[in-house]
């Protein structure tokens, strides 16, 4: 097959990875603009929410487990989000290069906890027949489960930005992050709104865990794949803006598919380091400069 | 209860290793507006920052109706009834004048989740630009958005820090007519750091002023001209 052939199904298979780098990425960048931390442990919420998928489909086996597994992992991975949040990164508030060093050391105690609970090969969640298939639009073969991911992804991030813009949360998330000192004094708990910042970004990467899970076996090093291309979007997206964090994510995604119509996976990956480094070099605020970090959607 | 909103009982505060106020006893009356003055870095701006629980205090503690909130946190001294217009004003930029009206609301008693008409009456220019951003805003446009949202969380106590600095003189007057208003209409106690004495001595009831991060004199603004005491504490 020559490659003009192949560009359209990549194309789609570049979105369905851009929604998944921005999932993944999404959490980050709202921590991170909100909190200046650097959560090193979140790849594992992707982890925990593929494993999190499988017990679900355990309990709940039908065709629609996978469905009852979204909201059991964002509430599993929301929830251990919020005791990280209150055990670690709380304690440490105004310490980054400290949170970074307990964050990857919880990293790999979560690692480690589910090769010693789940067994190190990893453990397969097996999409129902209805996401296994897939269809043919205008002439490009779409997998079921790739348009799942960016379906998902849509109704995931216009969650977040009607959460932003249309209720009080939002607002107060809004104002903590523009003026932290500003906010406090107007009688907003800061600390209530980190913590509901960072169980959202937490248990939207479980969400992204569990369609991830979709893919490929989920291992104990499942979310290690996915964090480092999540950085790259949030540095590359701006550090925390919500829109440059999207438009990151699909640069990235699409960028990767396509260079592996020409070369294999590693090289792509590595081609991506590149073109970060290069984008970098030519734009240091990223696709969107954050202004006294702004939170625009 | 005595007839104190506000009392600060050996008060100490300052940044780092270097200590700004030292000792600081002083008490506001209720319903009363007192002028804070003196020069710069004496320690006025800490001092409201400390009141506000911006800053610890390194000692002694406050009283707040009678309540003692100095362990409190900021967002809990808010929600207690007190609320600050900080020098710079510090609106919200990327927020528009009505959401920064509604982060006010954050620190009411009540609940309430609308802006009070009161504070479109008292400044009418906030409700033709209630969807412009705060960033956009002129020095005073901001100034009085800052008021507002101040006012917008039912304050007891009300704290400024230099409101007219770089405001023209007819928004000064508005502020002023405003700030007179939630005085003597609503009963509101409140301490204003400003360096334009002229302004001070219209506005408050009673002065206080600074020296050395200490309170070095304090009277009636009836039975002292600003220029005597100006001339007495060095300003």
């Amino acid at each position: 097959m020559d490659s003009a052939a192949l560009l359209l199904p990549q194309l789609f298979n570049g979105l369905s990875v851009a929604s998944l780098y921005l999932l993944a990425a999404v959490g980050l960048a709202l921590s991170f603009g909100l909190m200046r931390v650097i959560n090193m442990a979140h790849g594992e919420m992707l982890m925990l929410g593929g494993y999190l998928a499988w017990l679900t489909l355990m309990v709940v086996p039908g065709g629609f487990g996978i469905i009852a597994a979204l909201p059991v992992a964002f509430l599993g991975t929301a929830a251990i989000g919020a005791l990280v949040h209150m055990g670690l990164i709380r304690r440490l508030a105004d310490r980054p290069l400290d949170t970074l060093l307990a964050t990857w050391g919880l990293s790999l105690i979560l690692q480690q906890a589910a090769r010693d609970l789940f067994g190190p090969i990893g453990v397969e969640v097996r999409a129902p027949d209805w996401l296994s298939g897939s269809f043919t639009l205008a002439g490009v073969v779409i997998p079921s489960a790739r348009l799942l991911i960016i379906v998902m992804t849509i109704l995931v991030l216009g969650g977040i930005a009607a959460l932003l813009d249309r209720t009080r949360v939002g607002l107060d998330i809004r104002a903590v992050n523009q003026d932290r000192m500003m906010a406090s004094a107007t009688g907003i708990n800061v600390r209530a709104v980190e913590l509901i910042v960072f169980c959202v970004g937490s248990g939207v990467a479980g969400v992204a865990g569990v369609l991830l899970a979709l893919l490929g076996p989920v291992t104990p090093n499942a979310g290690q794949v996915y964090i480092v291309p999540a950085f790259l979007v949030v540095v590359m997206g701006g550090l925390g803006s919500l829109t440059g964090t999207s438009v990151a994510a699909l640069i990235l995604g699409l960028f990767t598919a396509l260079a592996q119509i020409f070369v294999d996976v590693s090289i792509a990956q590595m081609l991506m380091l590149v073109l970060v480094i290069l984008f970098l070099q030519v734009r240091p605020q990223g696709v969107v400069a954050v202004r006294s970090r702004a939170l625009d959607v | 209860m005595s007839g104190d909103l506000l009392s600060l009982d050996g008060v100490s505060s300052g940044y780092g290793q270097s200590r700004i106020l030292w000792d600081v006893d002083f008490a506001l009356p209720r319903g009363k507006a007192t002028a804070l003055i003196g020069r710069n870095g004496v320690g006025k701006t800490t001092l409201l920052s400390t009141i506000m629980g911006l800053r610890p205090a390194l000692t002694g503690r406050i009283l707040f109706d009678g309540k003692d909130i100095t362990r409190l946190s900021t967002h809990q001294r808010a929600r207690a009834g007190i609320a600050i217009v900080p020098q710079g004003r510090h609106v919200f930029p990327f927020l528009t004048v009505e959401e920064n009206l509604l982060s006010g609301l954050a620190a009411r008693r009540d609940g309430k989740k609308a802006i009070p008409d009161f504070i479109f009456d008292l400044f009418p220019k906030l409700a033709q630009i209630r969807h412009r951003k705060g960033g956009l805003l002129s020095g005073g446009e901001q100034q009085q958005l800052a008021i507002g949202r101040a006012l917008a969380g039912d304050p007891r106590l009300l704290l400024l820090d230099e409101p007219t600095e770089g405001i023209q003189p007819n928004v000064v007057a508005q502020i002023e007519a405003a700030l007179r208003h939630v005085r003597t209409e609503m009963g509101m106690t409140i301490l204003v750091v400003e360096q334009y004495l002229d302004f001070a001595w219209r506005l408050a009831d009673l002065y206080s002023a600074m020296q050395g991060g200490r309170i070095v004199r304090q009277g009636d603004t009836s039975s002292e001209t600003a220029d005597a005491v100006a001339h007495l504490v060095h300003i």
